[in-house]
């Protein structure tokens, strides 16, 4: 059966030539988007457009403290639920379920749902009404209340992202055997001492794939900042976006994509070399 | 038993921080439009009421937008199925030169943000004359989508044992029919969660849907497009709806979704 040496590239061929053609393409497309101007060949103009424009400021500010604040934030919560679900007897199957729901949901959705409550007469405002803690609504979302507008976007961020950190996690724990954890309790190791010096070296693997796949997905944030701030919290896919929609201008938004692209690839980089996963640490 | 109080505590205040968003997006969407308006709100449903539901689509261009949802969501199952399944079983079942550099290609695409296959696309549409067609926006969503798809039927193909397949054939059925008779049945729910997830990536997508199309919009990008003008009680019904497949995916896929970030066939 000689055919048979082929087949498995034969069965490969279909999604290589699409991705070629749907991810490759588009990839390097994007850099010759960006760095072309009209006739004049190589330049850097559409980056000088993008750095001089009077949103990129903010809009680069935006999304990196979105990320630096949103991250650490959902990397914590997801591993106290997935430690939590661990010591959770009965209706575990149940927990996970409902934990993982915000997975299915979209981000325009999330900001649709944080929208009710942070807006002018939204449940925010009427539970601190029923409380009695103010008598008129708050303005949130106003333009004049930038620390308001970040909050609402962080919060809905960790409502909405935080259950694909904690699948990750989960499944991770669930490669790690539990014999050694129940090795340390014998030789005395505290719930504490169990977790830092056992739990957390081997969950490593799992640390860093979550890490990296929510930072990229971070500085892409978009539709939620939309939903909840128009323009008023400019961030830089937002910006992509009005480059591309609005103004036209195709070659300042690949310019964008490639700046999110470039910083997607340094934070990956950053977390493969600080996050070291040694051989003799992984559990396979 | 402090301690089992606090673990009961904190799960039960953990499980109220992701479903109570959930319940009050959906009160003002079944209860009648004024309620939106209203101050301080409720904070369960006055009254019931399909109201604000009709409102939604019976404004201009929601049917429209969500049949073409429909449409594209359509089209990225079937492509990514097509593409991803034979993948899969290819990873699942062979030993060849180059597997782990195709499964190392198909994690890094996760790298990549969608912003950037957007734009470039885009332009290559309109100079192909596919701008603003479902297809176009199904194409990319299935970029999205297929390397979760090639993944998850993997693992998937893994859990079927080799050996029923070798003896159909010593049974006398080609590679073909032992596929169809004997693998495919037993792939067929893991391969419908496959689908269900390219569906949902599709069904969720706004920014290449956005960046593509003009008047064939998805909902997401139609929401998105009106979203400044629209009256809120529109803006909630249309978040609500947009959750409500979700969850009901979400139930129906809930066995598949480790292997969904390709972490336990490690």
């Amino acid at each position: 059966m000689r055919s048979e040496r082929y087949l498995p590239y034969l069965l490969l061929l279909p999604s290589i030539v699409f991705l070629a053609f749907f991810f490759a393409m588009p990839l390097a497309e994007a850099f010759w988007l960006a760095l072309r101007a009209g006739e004049a060949g190589w330049s850097l103009e559409n980056f000088r457009r993008m750095a001089s424009d009077l949103y990129f400021g903010d809009a680069a500010r935006n999304t990196l403290l979105l990320t630096a604040v949103v991250v650490p934030i959902q990397v914590v919560l997801a591993l106290a639920m997935a430690l939590l679900l661990g010591g959770v007897r009965q209706g575990r199957d149940v927990l996970l379920y409902i934990w993982s729901i915000p997975l299915g949901i979209s981000d325009l959705a999330a900001g649709i749902v944080w929208l009710s409550i942070f807006t002018e007469r939204g449940y925010l405002n009427s539970l601190l009404h029923a409380l009695g803690l103010i008598d008129t609504p708050r303005l949130w979302l106003s333009y004049e209340n930038p620390l308001g507008l970040f909050v609402s976007v962080a919060v809905a961020e960790v409502w909405r992202a935080t259950a694909i950190v904690l699948v990750i996690l989960v499944a991770g724990l669930q490669l790690i055997p539990k014999e050694y954890a129940e090795a340390a309790e014998v030789f005395g190791a505290t719930a504490w001492q169990r977790f830092r010096r056992v739990t957390l070296p081997l969950l490593k693997p799992s640390l860093q794939t979550a890490l990296i796949l929510r930072t990229v997905l971070a500085f892409e944030v978009f539709a939620v900042v939309l939903t909840l701030t128009g323009r008023n919290l400019p961030v830089l896919a937002g910006e992509a976006y009005n480059w591309y929609a609005a103004y036209q201008v195709p070659g300042v938004a690949a310019a964008y994509a490639v700046l999110i692209l470039g910083l997607s690839l340094a934070a990956t980089w950053m977390y493969l070399r600080l996050v070291q996963v040694k051989p003799e640490v992984t559990t396979s | 038993m402090i301690r089992r109080v606090g673990l009961v505590l904190a799960v039960v205040l953990l499980s109220a921080w992701v479903l109570l968003p959930i319940y009050l997006i959906a009160v003002p969407s079944v209860s009648v439009r004024q309620s939106v308006y209203a101050w301080p709100k409720n904070f369960w449903p006055g009254e019931f009421s399909a109201d604000t539901v009709r409102f939604f689509f019976s404004v201009e261009g929601v049917w429209k937008a969500t049949r073409k949802s429909l449409v594209v969501a359509g089209i990225t199952v079937l492509l990514s199925l097509l593409l991803g399944a034979p993948a899969g079983y290819a990873l699942a079942r062979y030993r060849f030169t180059g597997q782990n550099a195709y499964r190392l290609a198909i994690l890094l695409t996760r790298a990549f943000p969608i912003v950037i296959l957007s734009i470039p696309l885009a332009v290559r549409f309109i100079r192909l004359g596919m701008y603003d067609t479902p297809l176009a926006v199904a194409l990319v969503h299935t970029a999205l989508a297929l390397p979760f798809a090639v993944l998850v039927s993997a693992s998937l193909f893994v859990g079927i044992p080799r050996e029923l397949e070798e003896a159909a054939w010593t049974l006398g059925c080609s590679r073909l029919q032992a596929f169809g008779r004997i693998v495919m049945p037993l792939a067929l729910p893991g391969l419908a969660a496959t689908g269900i997830f390219a569906f949902v990536t599709s069904w969720n997508e706004v920014f290449a849907a956005s960046i593509l199309t003009l008047r064939e919009r998805t909902l997401p990008a139609f929401l998105l497009a009106v979203l400044g003008d629209a009256p809120l009680p529109f803006r909630f019904t249309g978040g609500f709806l947009l959750i409500l497949p979700a969850l009901v995916f979400m139930f129906a896929v809930r066995r598949y979704l480790f292997t969904l970030w390709g972490i336990a066939s490690r």
